[in-house]
């Protein structure tokens, strides 16, 4: 097993690689740092000095991959390439736009992030898990084709609207909580239970639909007709039977997006004015600062990766079949 | 004496009239092709689908007519201003507007002309906020003015209104019976024609939905549709029906226009991505070795960056090519276009790895399967076989894929506008919308119906399009029923 994990490890490499080249082509080499200068300064205002000192402030004055005018190491790593690309592996990012260090500022905006997206993510899942299976039990009968139509249904609504919806309802109307804010401690308790309960509410509809197919596909299976057959209840046959055997293609759907619950929810925290990775993302993109969306996409790529690991952990767990090897 | 005005072709009107006759193709194929014809029968059977069928079928009317864009003929002025004015010319010395219009702005020309001041609500008759004016007699009142076009035809408005209201939808209820009639008529038309039978029975057996199509469900949505429609035509000339927003256009008129960019978005970016989930899928499954390597590294590295961050730095870097590069487009609605195309390709590339991993996972099962065995076996080429025997049998996949993904990325749009990373915001959308409507949720008293509008188009929408998806993949995916 470790031998395994230690390749896939490996494994995620050139994954890593590729996903640093990505960004650096579309970051530096489909509009050079004059265009982008150009554009952040304004086209109008843009004079070829003003578009010099913003280069030299974020050091997109070196040249891309080979600094011919250094010497020795420093002609491979004082240039773009090396210090806005390679630095990414050891987690040096730089510094973002407003001269914060970014990798500081990611460590302060992981914990409300978390939150926020940990709770929404254990609710969702046991109301969803818990819903599917009410609507397995009851298959064929109007609750479940009601049930499905109001899934169907709530998941042609925009989760703008749930949030709008959901702000104005119980913040405004009822004044039960805060619109937004963030507290630290015990007190963020009354700022998160609305954005918590939105986003479970926002993102039942699909997911439950989704385990009811898995736990439909399951109950077709001849070991569950044994089961029945040799006498046991109908909640013991979808509890003890197939729950556990639909735990395969649950867990290659939730495991993997784990570790991405660090990078918190674009739109909620940003709705919610909470101080987390999303909203500082959101404020990143509208400010145009590359240094943190860039960032943001590498630390997203490597928590995808733990997140595939981690599926693959999670197998061993729930099947004794799957070895990893 | 030219045209009165000069066509425009922009990208995306390109790209959705080849979709147009791309699906008039497949209809004329699927009507020659037993099984294909069988699976869209299935469709049709099901009354969900036909009624969802129905209302897609209007939406996309609206986005089509949205799509024949023209450049209005401005009148003649004398040849020393157009001199002062060039690349305005046209040939013949017309003078062509540099404001692109499309059909629908034509015929929905009274509600994009009426424009109010400011803010009125749904049906009013006054603006929605106070307003300090001159009283003829001296002096100043603080008075909610009345709107420039919203029941200017009335004398007396607060008397007259409900009443002008009940009157207009009425005679439009009659105007949609009529209409309905017709259809009914066409319809009973086709099914007696279809199964030979007498004009009665084919009528009776429409209405008590006993035809092998579910013609009762489509003909149930249209009669909504209609009543809907024809209400719209008769009352917004003199009302707005959904008001009017805060530079005081027409609300519905913007609902409207939004359908389109909802229908390119949901549309064009599977178009753009299915030749290279189809081609390197395939290839995966079909060749393996290093080309499965290499299109599995691909996919995995584009997997791996978070969709709305690699999407965020992809719209970043293309919103600084448009920017710097002015001098490529003619007018505004060429730039904004070049934006929504530019999202397509981007939400294409992010996206089509799914389509990709799903294809490559059917052609492995494929090539194992005793007919391709037995091409190989006879000396047929790759290119052959990937033609003749895969491709064929992995297209319901793409169907499936085509329109599981529409819902999804009508949804995405309004998000991503709404991030700031989705279309231009002169680009009339419903993330647009919602992005302009949500700063006015916190106005006393609160302006909610740009907020409802976009609501009602946008679930009506992706509704259909959900319930839609569903029957075709029910008839088209053989693990199902």
């Amino acid at each position: 097993m470790f031998a395994y994990l230690l390749r896939r490890a490996l494994y995620a490499i050139p994954i890593l690689i590729g996903v640093n080249l990505l960004t650096f082509v579309l970051f530096f080499v489909v509009n050079s740092p004059d265009d982008m200068a150009r554009m952040q300064i304004g086209v109008k205002r843009a004079t070829p000095e003003a578009i010099e000192r913003w280069k030299v402030e974020r050091g997109y004055d070196k040249p891309m991959f080979f600094n011919s005018a250094a010497s020795g190491t420093a002609r491979v790593t004082d240039t773009i390439f090396f210090d806005k690309s390679l630095r990414m592996f050891a987690f040096d990012f730089g510094r973002a736009d407003d001269g914060r260090d970014i990798a500081q500022e990611i460590r302060d905006r992981m914990g409300p992030s978390l939150a926020i997206a940990l709770p929404t993510f254990v609710l969702g899942l046991l109301a969803a898990i818990s819903f599917a299976l009410l609507l397995v039990f009851f298959r064929a009968t109007y609750l479940d084709f009601w049930g499905v139509v109001a899934c169907v249904a709530m998941m042609s609504i925009s989760s703008l609207f749930y949030i709008i919806g959901g702000q104005w309802l119980v913040s405004k109307l009822w004044s039960l909580v805060p619109i937004s804010g963030y507290a630290s401690g015990l007190d963020s308790a009354r700022f998160l239970m609305l954005p918590v309960a939105i986003s479970v509410i926002a993102g039942i509809g699909s997911s439950t639909r989704w385990y009811r197919t898995i736990f439909l596909e399951e109950i077709s299976k001849d070991y569950v007709r044994t089961a029945r057959a040799k006498g046991l209840s109908e909640l013991r046959v979808l509890f003890r039977h197939v729950l556990k055997n639909a735990m395969i293609p649950i867990l290659t759907g939730v495991v993997v997006v784990i570790p991405l619950l660090f990078m918190g929810s674009l739109l909620v925290e940003s709705f919610f004015a909470i101080p987390g990775l999303g909203s500082y993302t959101i404020d990143a993109i509208n400010a145009q600062d590359f240094a943190v969306v860039r960032a943001m996409v590498f630390i997203g790529s490597v928590l995808y990766i733990v997140g595939l690991i981690l599926t693959d952990i999670s197998y061993t767990l729930v099947d004794p079949r799957v070895r990893l090897e | 004496m030219g045209m009165g005005f000069q066509p425009v072709i922009l990208w995306t009107d390109a790209l959705l009239f080849l979709l147009l006759l791309a699906c008039v193709l497949a209809a004329l194929h699927v009507r020659d092709t037993a099984p294909l014809g069988d699976a869209w029968r299935k469709v049709g059977r099901r009354p969900t689908g036909m009624a969802a069928a129905t209302v897609l079928s209007a939406f996309v009317l609206v986005g089509l007519l949205d799509s024949l864009h023209y450049r209005p003929r401005l009148p003649d002025v004398p040849a020393a201003a157009q001199s002062a004015a060039p690349g305005a010319a046209g040939k013949g010395g017309a003078v062509y507007s540099s404001e692109v219009l499309s059909a629908l702005d034509a015929l929905l020309a009274p509600l994009r002309l009426q424009t109010e001041k400011t803010y009125s609500a749904p049906f009013a008759y006054t603006l929605y906020q106070r307003e300090t004016v001159q009283v003829p007699g001296g002096g100043q009142q603080r008075v909610y003015p009345r709107l420039v076009h919203g029941a200017s035809h009335l004398a007396d408005p607060g008397a007259q209104r409900s009443g002008d209201v009940a009157l207009r939808t009425l005679s439009a209820l009659g105007l949609a019976a009529a209409g309905w009639g017709v259809a009914l008529l066409l319809v009973v038309w086709g099914v007696a024609r279809a199964d030979r039978l007498p004009w009665g029975e084919a009528a009776s057996a429409v209405l008590r939905g006993r035809t092998v199509l579910a013609w009762r469900a489509a003909l149930a949505t249209l009669a909504v549709l209609l009543a809907i429609v024809s209400a719209w035509t008769m009352l917004a000339p003199h009302y707005h029906v959904f008001g009017t927003d805060k530079v005081g256009q027409d609300v519905l008129y913007l609902a409207l226009k939004s359908v389109r960019t909802a229908l390119v978005i949901g549309t064009i970016t599977t178009l753009v991505m299915m030749p290279f989930a189809v081609a390197l899928g395939i290839a995966a499954g079909y060749l393996g070795g290093w080309v499965d390597d290499a299109v599995q590294y691909v996919y995995t590295v584009l997997n791996a960056i978070p969709g709305v961050l690699l999407i965020a730095a992809a719209v970043l870097m293309m919103q600084v090519v448009i920017d710097t590069h002015p001098q490529w487009f003619d007018t505004a609605a060429q730039r904004s276009d070049a934006r929504l195309l530019a999202l397509c390709f981007i939400l294409g590339i992010t996206s089509w790895t799914g389509l990709a991993r799903l294809l490559r996972g059917e052609t492995l099962k494929l090539r194992e399967l005793e007919y391709v065995q037995a091409a190989r076996a006879f000396g047929v080429g790759t290119a052959a076989i990937l033609r003749r025997h895969i491709l064929p049998n992995v297209m319901h996949i793409v169907l499936i894929a085509l329109v599981m993904d529409f819902s999804g990325l009508v949804l995405a749009e309004a998000v991503l506008s709404y991030v700031g990373i989705g279309v231009d915001p002169t680009t009339i959308s419903f993330g647009t919308m919602i992005n302009m409507a949500r700063a006015e949720l916190a106005r006393e008293p609160m302006v909610w119906w740009s907020l409802a509008a976009a609501f009602v188009f946008m679930f009506v929408l992706v509704l259909a399009a959900n319930l839609f998806a569903d029957v075709v993949r029910d008839a088209f995916d053989p693990r199902r029923g």
